[in-house]
């Protein structure tokens, strides 16, 4: 078993295992702490499979801004010893069953089908290259999604200023 | 690719991930786990995007750029969700979804 494959293993059950305890985790901050953790192990899968820059996008994105900014606005609403009360057993089992049945058939479709994955293994893209192709207006160009998102971005940025602020 | 590892078992991986995070939005009542529980999702699905990407079509970037995209949509989503939830504080002072039942201005 090569390191990869130990890797790979490492972080996919990192992963969950913080996934779960977010969702389950009866102390808000801690919660948030565990959703930090396991998008940390995603960006360690996305190095494993050569995306050096989308997993510095997880890193700086995802594990830096979001969860910096959930956790802001949980100090600003919470106290910070405040403990959730447990959800009522029906509305666990009830999730829990419509959580598994549908992973039982996202899992069975997934088994069933045959991927035919290409067995020689390139490196992994140029920084280079996603550069142009970030930017390029040609075949392969991302120009125009690229400047959609600055718009949405400036929009989204203006409408947050605008909801949160006070009325005076 | 990573040679030894399937890719059905990134698959598996990024399905379970994807219905922890439907279960906690099913059984979370406050906003602020809820929009967690949506933050894994979205994560899931850009995991899917990246393999396929990677195992199917490694010479191409259209995954990748999807993932790309989808984080920045995460982040606008996220900051607008934030402030909609501190103003409904300031206004219920709880953010459980139970308590905000008139949104009348």
């Amino acid at each position: 078993m090569g390191a990869n494959v130990f890797m790979f293993y490492l972080f996919s059950a990192t992963m969950l295992l913080f996934a779960v305890l977010a969702v389950t985790s009866r102390r808000i901050l801690r919660a948030a702490v565990f959703l930090l953790f396991a998008l940390v192990a995603t960006s360690g899968l996305y190095f494993l499979l050569q995306y050096q820059f989308l997993a510095g996008v997880q890193l700086a994105l995802y594990a830096g801004g979001i969860v910096v900014m959930i956790i802001f606005s949980i100090l600003l609403t919470h106290h910070i010893s405040h403990k959730f009360e447990l959800p009522p057993l029906l509305k666990v089992f009830s999730g829990f069953s419509a959580a598994s049945l549908g992973a039982l058939i996202t899992l069975m479709a997934i088994l069933k089908y045959p991927f035919k994955p290409v067995t020689t293994s390139p490196a992994g893209p140029d920084m280079r290259v996603i550069g142009i192709q970030l930017m390029g207006t040609g075949k392969n160009g991302y120009a125009l999604p690229f400047e959609v998102i600055s718009i949405l971005l400036l929009a989204a940025m203006i409408g947050a200023i605008v909801i949160a602020k006070k009325k005076n | 690719m990573i040679s030894g590892i399937p890719i059905t078992h990134f698959l598996i991986v990024s399905t379970l991930m994807f219905f922890t995070g439907i279960y906690g939005f099913l059984t979370r009542r406050n906003l602020i786990t809820m929009l967690m529980s949506i933050e894994l999702i979205l994560n899931s699905v850009n995991i899917n995007f990246v393999v396929f990407n990677r195992y199917l079509y490694p010479d191409q970037l259209q995954g990748h750029f999807f993932a790309l995209f989808i984080i920045a949509i995460a982040a606008a989503e996220a900051s607008v969700a934030i402030a909609l939830i501190i103003n409904i504080y300031r206004r219920f002072t709880s953010i459980d979804s139970d308590t905000v039942n008139e949104m009348k201005y």
